[in-house]
Parts: structure tokens; C-alpha cells; sequence
């Protein structure tokens, strides 16, 4: 415990000293903000709460880039094996990871969300509480999930590569960056097997329904399951040294990370109860009197013209 | 040996078709400072990081401080300190932050302040770890290598690729520590150092133990006598060299013959009239008092570098 507190402390100072943290993990997430709430919803208060649960679970997603990076360099660069030789536990090293990303993301998203009140006007955020629950269990899951992405790679370039492959259908096929009740068909039932649907959804009934925790407990108990094998799984595929590969077999192992959402989204492609509700938000904000529609939602049938510039240019960014 | 604080027995260990050590054994009593002296991969690290617990052993038995680093690792590292050959810290990371963030770690520790003013890291207690030069970042790794008070150290080559001023400054640590009566295992391609710092030594050659004692002891092998090593110009028949009054060994290195004499200025006078009866000229001629190398090169015809 001791262990694990003294290697938070240094973990989030390291942070603040890294132009990279700041860049990545402050600046890109509150241009992605401004440019959705003051360009896309053109500040109409209502289109910017409807936005507010995508933007924040952009930015809490963001995690795992960061987490996994930094731990597959400190393997790399033999920093881990100077603390193997320390009583220092693989468990130590894993949670203080994700306890010092969730210090340092929760304050931008608090910063988000203080923003679309003060300056954006947004009349709810829904239950404080409620919220904060499922923005830290969002934090932790992603968290735990770049600690996976470290274990199953053996260097950089492959963690970056697979960080990509994952980013990519994360904010793009899950309603984080284009509604979800707006992609076709076949895309929105392969949406509701990615975690980051339910984190997107979660969020953004919470805040436009001030929908009560109770609701959105398949929300929340699905991410706190999958946070809790994915770092399980990450702490038994843990390794300390630059030339341990990871065994074939153990691959498999991960697998099973895919298993919740897997079996949770038969479910729901069976029961529509996510994809309704998707719809009644992108409804009700769509059929408000001033509709000012942002450039995202524009042209029907057409989502690929709509992807802005900034999105791609911050995948590159965060190679 | 039963009190042996460092025990190893016919340890063997394999990468792939690497046989990086094959049955090793030794044992360092408390208190002693004990040279592993050999050539790259020799075998040196792969032995100190299975001591240490980093990696496992293929057969063998180890112990430290009556544990075994594979079973008890987690009270082994208490007592122990190492710094790792291959290693590094984060860039951003300030020496004091560093240390201090190691002390944490411990049960027992020394004070991190002192620990910097006796490496001479006083003034650079501030700076980043990316900031300082090689010399100071073995000193940090030696000092963290001492945060605990360990009973026992690993000094995985702490003065390679160092210059000799810096390297002399880890000496006298070194020799601090034997003052302590603190145990250490040192690894090292550097004779001077072996015989400099080391009670006894093990030579290691391709994951044997070649030879083991005090440099003393092993010195005394060669039977006192000196090394001369000559380059000629053409060459000569190794049975012609032998003849040379007072010679007792030669061999062929890397072009050069390496003569042991027991009277070396006899020797050389004989050496010069042969040459000048061949017409082949002397290019270099040196001669060296008795070293672990002349136990290495007699042990294996091979230096231990160049
Ligand atoms: N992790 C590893 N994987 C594969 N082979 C290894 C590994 N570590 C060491 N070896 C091989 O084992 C042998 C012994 O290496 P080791 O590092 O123990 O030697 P060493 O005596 O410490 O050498 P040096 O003086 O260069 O540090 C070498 O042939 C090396 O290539
Ligand atoms: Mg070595």
C-alpha cells in the first residue's frame, strides 16, 4: 500500500513534466470540447448537452493511449526491472497506473463540465453523483484496458499500432464521435458490442435525462466487470523485462477481455433498449425549434464527410 | 561454508541454444567483497540477476542470506541491493526524488541526503536523471544500490565505460563498504579492479569458473614469473621462443608472443641476439608484472579484452 501511493505521487509529478502529458491529456480534450460545443452545437445549450456525454467519453477513452505507452517504455528502457529488483510488486506498479491517469483525467473532465454550465449554458449535467460514478468507473476501465495493450505487445511500435486499431472503431463506430442513432444500421449492432457505447450512452442519458443511477446500471456494472478482468489480466500478463515475450497461449488469455460486452451485446441487439434510447436523444435534440445543425449531422446517408480534420490529425498526433 | 551468505552450486542456466552459465559454483562469506572477472558474455550477469531473483535458473541450487531468491523473493529483497547492468530511470525524475522514492520502498533505510553527499551527487540532487553524465548515473545506481542498508550488494561492471577518475571515485565506495564489512559481489571485466578491490575472485570464461581465490593465490600460479609480450616484425617458431633463456610458457596472441620468464633481462638480451641473428626486428616490446591476465591468457590463450 505504501509502495503503491509513493509510485502514484511520482507517476502524476512525471506528468506534469512531460509536454506530451499536457498536450495530450488537457489541450487536445478541450479543443475537442470547444470545436464540438462552440462549432458543431453553434452554443445552442440543448445541442451541447446532447454532445457532453460523446465529449466527455472521448476524453476519458484517451486513457488507455497514454497509460499503455508509458509502461511499455519504462519496460522497454529496463526502468520496471530496476524496480523488480526493489520489494516492489507487479500490483503495486499496475494500480498505481491507474490511480494516478484517473488523478490527472479527472480534472479535465471536471473542467469540461464546469465549461458547458458556466459558458455553454448547459441547463443539466443530471445527478453530480451519478455521474461522477460512471465518468470514474469510464476512467478506470479505459485505464485498465491500456494496461492490457502494454502486456500483449513487445514494443512500441506494435503497442502504438494496436492502440490505433482499437482507437479507432472506440470513437468512431460507439456514438463518441458521430450520434450513434445516425450510422447505419449494420455498424450501430456492431457498436453494441464495444465498451465505449455504453460508456457514450451512459453519459449521455445521465445528462440529458438526469437519468438516476439505478437506470444506468447496465452501464456501470458492465465497465466495473470488464475494468476488473482486464487488470486482472493485465496484472497475470505482467512482465518486468525488455526481452520477455508474451507466450503465445497467454495470448489467448486475452481474449476473454472481449467476453462482457460480447455476451452483453446480444443482449442488447436483441432487446434495442440502447439503440432506443440513442434515438430518443438524437430526436429530441434534432427536432428542437432553433435547429442550427452541426456539420456532423448535416448530411444524411454521408458520414464520412463528415469526420472534421481535427480527429485525424489527433490519431496521428498521438503516435 | 556451512555460514556462507552467498551460495551457489552447479548452477546452469540456457537462453534458447545459449548455454550462458554451465555449472558455476562458488560461495561468499559475510563481510567479503567477491570478484566475478571474466569476458563479455562470460556469463557474469545472467549469474548476479539469478542471485538477485530477476531470472530463474535452469538446474543448480542458490542461496542468499539463507534464501532462495526463485521462493522467498519478496524477504529477499529487503536485504539486498543491485545495480543492474542494463537499467534506467525515468528522464524526468530528480536524483533526490529518486532515492528517496526507493528509500520508500524499504523496511530499513538510510538517509537519502547522505547517501547523495557521499557519492558526490550533492549538487546534483535537483537535476533530472536525464541530465546527468554516465558517471553520475552509475554513482546514483551505486548509492541506490545502498538505500537499504542492504546485507548484501550486487555491483553488476558498476565502473564500465567509465573514465578512470570516475572509476577510482567507485573504488574508494567500494573499499567503504569492504571498511563496513558489508558483503558484495562485484562483476567486472577490469583486472586492475578485480585485484584492486576483490578478497578473492572467480574468473568466469563461457559460463565456467575458470579459476578462484585471492588475486594473491592466483597470481602465485604463474609462478612468478613476468610476461613479456614482444610483436616481430616476421615470424618466429613458438619452440624458438621457448628456447630463450628463462622463458617457461609462450604463446601466440593476436600476433603477439606473450613470453613467461622467470629472468626476464636474460631473456631479453637472448631475445635480441636471436633476432639479430634471424634479421627479424623487434615492432613492440612490453613487459608486464603478474596479473590476473596471465592467469586468464594461461587459463584460456585468450586476453580477456583488448
Ligand atoms: N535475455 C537473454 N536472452 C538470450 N540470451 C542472453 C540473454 N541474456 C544473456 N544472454 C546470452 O548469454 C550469454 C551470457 O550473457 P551475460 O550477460 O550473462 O554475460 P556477461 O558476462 O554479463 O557479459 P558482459 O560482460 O558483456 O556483461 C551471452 O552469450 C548472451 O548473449
Ligand atoms: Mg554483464
Amino acid at each position: 500500500m505504501k509502495n503503491f501511493a509513493a509510485l502514484t505521487r511520482m507517476r502524476v509529478q512525471l506528468a506534469f513534466r512531460n509536454k506530451m502529458f499536457f498536450f495530450f491529456v488537457i489541450v487536445m480534450p478541450l479543443v475537442f470540447f470547444f470545436l464540438y460545443a462552440g462549432v458543431f452545437a453553434k452554443s445552442v445549450p440543448r445541442i451541447v448537452s446532447f454532445y457532453l456525454g460523446p465529449v466527455l467519453a472521448f476524453n476519458v477513452m484517451g486513457s488507455f493511449w497514454g497509460l499503455s505507452a508509458t509502461l511499455v517504455m519504462f519496460r522497454e528502457q529496463g526502468i520496471l526491472r530496476r524496480f523488480h529488483v526493489a520489494p516492489v510488486t507487479a500490483s503495486d506498479l499496475l494500480a498505481s497506473s491507474i490511480v494516478a491517469n484517473y488523478v490527472l483525467t479527472l480534472p479535465t473532465v471536471t473542467l469540461e463540465l464546469v465549461l458547458a454550465r458556466l459558458i455553454f449554458h448547459v441547463p443539466s449535467i443530471g445527478n453530480p453523483i451519478s455521474l461522477f460514478i460512471l465518468l470514474s468507473i469510464g476512467i478506470l476501465s479505459f485505464g485498465s484496458l491500456g494496461l492490457v495493450v502494454a502486456s500483449v505487445t513487445n514494443t512500441m511500435q506494435e503497442t502504438q499500432v494496436l492502440n490505433q486499431l482499437l482507437w479507432l472503431p472506440l470513437i468512431f463506430l460507439s456514438g463518441a464521435t458521430f450520434p450513434l442513432a445516425y450510422l447505419p444500421r449494420t455498424v450501430q449492432r456492431f457498436g453494441l458490442f464495444l465498451p465505449a457505447t455504453y460508456l457514450v450512452n451512459g453519459l449521455q442519458q445521465t445528462i440529458i435525462h438526469s437519468a438516476t443511477l439505478w437506470s444506468r446500471y447496465v452501464e456501470i456494472l458492465s465497465l466495473a466487470v470488464w475494468a476488473c478482468l482486464t487488470f486482472f489480466l493485465s496484472a497475470q500478463l505482467f512482465r518486468w523485462e525488455p526481452e520477455a515475450k508474451v507466450p503465445r497461449r497467454t495470448k489467448m488469455l486475452v481474449a476473454a477481455t472481449a467476453i462482457p460486452f460480447l455476451l452483453l451485446g446480444i443482449v442488447e441487439n436483441v432487446s434495442d433498449r440502447i439503440l432506443r434510447e440513442a434515438y430518443t436523444a438524437f430526436e429530441s435534440f434534432t427536432s428542437a425549434p432553433a435547429t442550427r445543425r452541426p456539420p456532423s449531422l448535416s448530411m444524411p446517408g454521408k458520414p464520412g464527410e463528415a469526420s472534421n480534420p481535427s480527429r485525424s490529425s489527433q490519431n496521428q498526433a498521438r503516435q | 561454508m556451512a555460514n556462507a551468505i552467498l551460495q551457489v552450486e552447479n548452477l546452469v542456466k540456457h537462453y534458447g541454444d545459449v548455454h550462458a552459465v554451465r555449472g558455476v559454483s562458488f560461495s561468499v562469506e559475510e563481510g567479503e567483497v567477491f570478484g566475478l572477472l571474466g569476458p563479455n558474455g562470460a556469463g557474469k550477469t545472467t549469474t548476479v540477476e539469478i542471485l538477485e531473483g530477476l531470472r530463474t535458473l535452469d538446474s543448480g541450487r542458490v542461496s542468499v542470506c539463507g534464501l532462495d531468491p526463485e521462493r522467498d523473493s519478496d524477504a529477499l529483497k529487503q536485504e539486498i541491493g543491485a545495480s543492474l547492468q542494463a537499467t534506467s530511470l525515468p528522464d524526468k525524475i530528480r536524483v533526490i526524488e529518486a532515492i528517496r522514492l526507493f528509500a520508500s520502498f524499504y523496511k530499513r533505510h538510510r538517509d537519502p541526503q547522505e547517501l547523495l553527499k557521499r557519492f558526490g551527487l550533492d549538487d546534483k540532487k535537483n537535476s533530472f536523471y536525464s541530465q546527468l553524465s554516465g558517471g553520475q548515473k552509475q554513482r546514483l545506481a551505486v548509492a541506490m544500490a545502498l538505500v537499504n542498508d542492504p546485507r548484501v550488494c550486487f555491483l553488476d561492471e558498476p565502473t564500465a565505460g567509465l573514465d578512470p577518475q570516475v572509476r577510482r571515485e567507485i573504488y574508494d565506495v567500494i573499499e567503504e563498504l569492504r571498511r563496513e564489512k558489508k558483503t558484495v559481489l562485484l562483476t567486472t571485466h577490469y583486472i586492475e579492479e578485480a585485484e584492486r578491490l576483490c578478497d578473492r575472485v572467480a574468473i568466469v570464461d563461457h559460463g565456467v569458473v575458470i579459476a578462484l581465490g585471492t588475486p594473491r593465490e592466483l597470481k602465485a600460479r604463474s609462478g612468478g614469473t613476468t610476461r613479456i609480450e614482444a610483436r616481430l616484425s616476421k615470424t618466429e617458431s613458438n619452440g624458438t621462443m621457448k628456447s630463450l633463456e628463462g622463458v617457461v610458457d609462450v604463446r601466440e596472441v593476436d600476433d603477439t608472443y606473450v613470453l613467461h620468464s622467470k629472468r626476464p633481462p636474460q631473456t631479453i638480451v637472448s631475445l635480441v641476439k636471436h633476432l639479430e641473428a634471424q634479421g627479424n626486428e623487434l615492432v613492440s616490446l612490453e613487459i608486464a608484472t603478474p596479473s590476473l591476465e596471465d592467469v586468464f591468457i594461461e587459463l584460456t590463450g585468450r586476453r580477456l579484452r583488448d
